[in-house]
């Protein structure tokens, strides 16, 4: 098979686009893919401070990797999970990745901060791991961002990831969260970072051969937490939808978002629903439209031991 | 050829040559799911394995 660009031997092809390509001709795609996904979504500029929450696989790396490249001031944000030795190889990943380029690298440590690992504190919880998880990334992703001065938190969530939670939302009519599954979440108030996806126009099987062509040593493991995961469920089907039509998923979630745009027209913006629901926890002071954040509630639930 | 699979880590030896498309279909896996790597490079799924190559299997999918 050849490159269909410079007609070199081609290492990856993907058919949703007709099209195959080499590697320079590969990174090339990846970038310029990356580049349209900030610039049409208005994520960033080449002036603002980008924070990358990584965690030491291909999606993350990849895209510090890529927003470097391309020229942006990205930065490395790794929340460190204390899930034995998965986290130790995915930290070690993560610095070795930053030191070797010189890239600023902060990290929060859940054993030393929360005085426990994730895994313990689901436990003292008695709440699902992946639960735990997601509230306690999305408040330090935040946290971290607004504290520490950047203009935007970026993620390294990709198609799959987007259509694959569209897929469960709407599975489950969970419509109230459709609202937030954009490209691009508005810094709607004080305490609130604006966040972005750059790599939702690719599919995660481009940017593994993306890491791959560029030698990015990640980590392959998968989360131990994640086994039997729904999210891996609604992946396989799409997987088996795309290879059955290709473009499949491009067009379930794109297709989505085009909606979601000629609706946001006659609807109030995300930034005027945010502020009509949203005010600082009276523990933390981090935006919440309870009286106390999510956080707050289980870290004062593990302290306490969970209700009857 | 040796052909090393991933979750769970494990090699298993196949007859070469095929072409990897047959391989993964051998392995009863989707492509759209593996990246197939020879060496430091990647191989598309016309590409021929031989017998004596040793390859790896790199699933693409993460996240739960």
């Amino acid at each position: 098979m050849r490159c269909r660009k410079c007609k070199d031997r081609a290492v990856l092809e993907i058919p949703r686009h007709h099209t195959a390509f080499c590697k320079p001709c590969l990174s090339d795609f990846i970038c310029a893919q990356a580049e349209r996904a900030v610039t049409e979504e208005k994520m960033f500029t080449k002036t603002d401070r980008v924070l990358v929450a990584v965690s030491g696989g291909k999606d993350s790396l990849s895209l510090l990797d890529i927003l470097r490249r391309l020229g942006y001031q990205a930065d490395a944000f790794y929340v460190d999970l204390g899930i034995g030795e998965y986290s130790r190889q995915s930290k070690a990943r993560v610095e070795q990745f930053t030191s070797a380029r010189g890239i600023p690298l902060h990290v929060h440590e859940l054993k030393e901060d929360e005085g426990a690992g994730i895994n313990e504190l689901a436990d003292l919880v008695h709440r699902p791991t992946c639960s735990v998880c997601g509230t306690l990334k999305r408040y330090h992703f935040n946290r971290t961002a607004v504290e520490l001065g950047y203009h935007v938190l970026a993620t390294g969530h990709n198609l799959d990831d987007e259509a694959s939670r569209l897929l469960g939302n709407v599975l489950h009519w969970q419509t109230e969260y459709l609202d937030k599954q954009g490209p691009t979440l508005p810094a709607s108030m004080d305490g609130f970072a604006k966040k972005v996806k750059p790599l939702f126009r690719l599919a995660e099987r481009e940017i593994a051969a993306y890491a791959i062509v560029n030698k990015i040593d990640y980590i392959v493991e998968e989360c131990p937490n994640s086994k039997g995961a729904k999210m891996l469920l609604y992946k396989d089907i799409l997987n088996r939808l795309e290879s059955e039509s290709p473009g499949t998923k491009q067009a379930f979630y794109w297709g989505f978002l085009a909606k979601q745009e000629a609706e946001a027209k006659t609807r109030p913006s995300m930034t005027e629903n945010d502020r009509a629901v949203l005010h600082p926890c009276i523990t933390c002071g981090q935006p919440t439209t309870a009286e106390t954040c999510s956080y707050c509630k289980l870290m004062a639930r593990a302290k306490t031991g969970p209700a009857a | 050829m040796k052909v090393l699979l991933n979750h769970p880590v494990r090699e298993v030896d196949v007859k070469g040559p095929r072409r990897v498309k047959d391989l993964l279909k051998e392995l009863n896996l989707l492509p759209e799911t593996v990246l197939v790597v020879r060496g430091d490079d990647l191989v598309t799924e016309d590409d021929m394995l031989r017998d004596d190559d040793r390859i790896e299997i790199r699933p693409v999918m993460s996240g739960g």
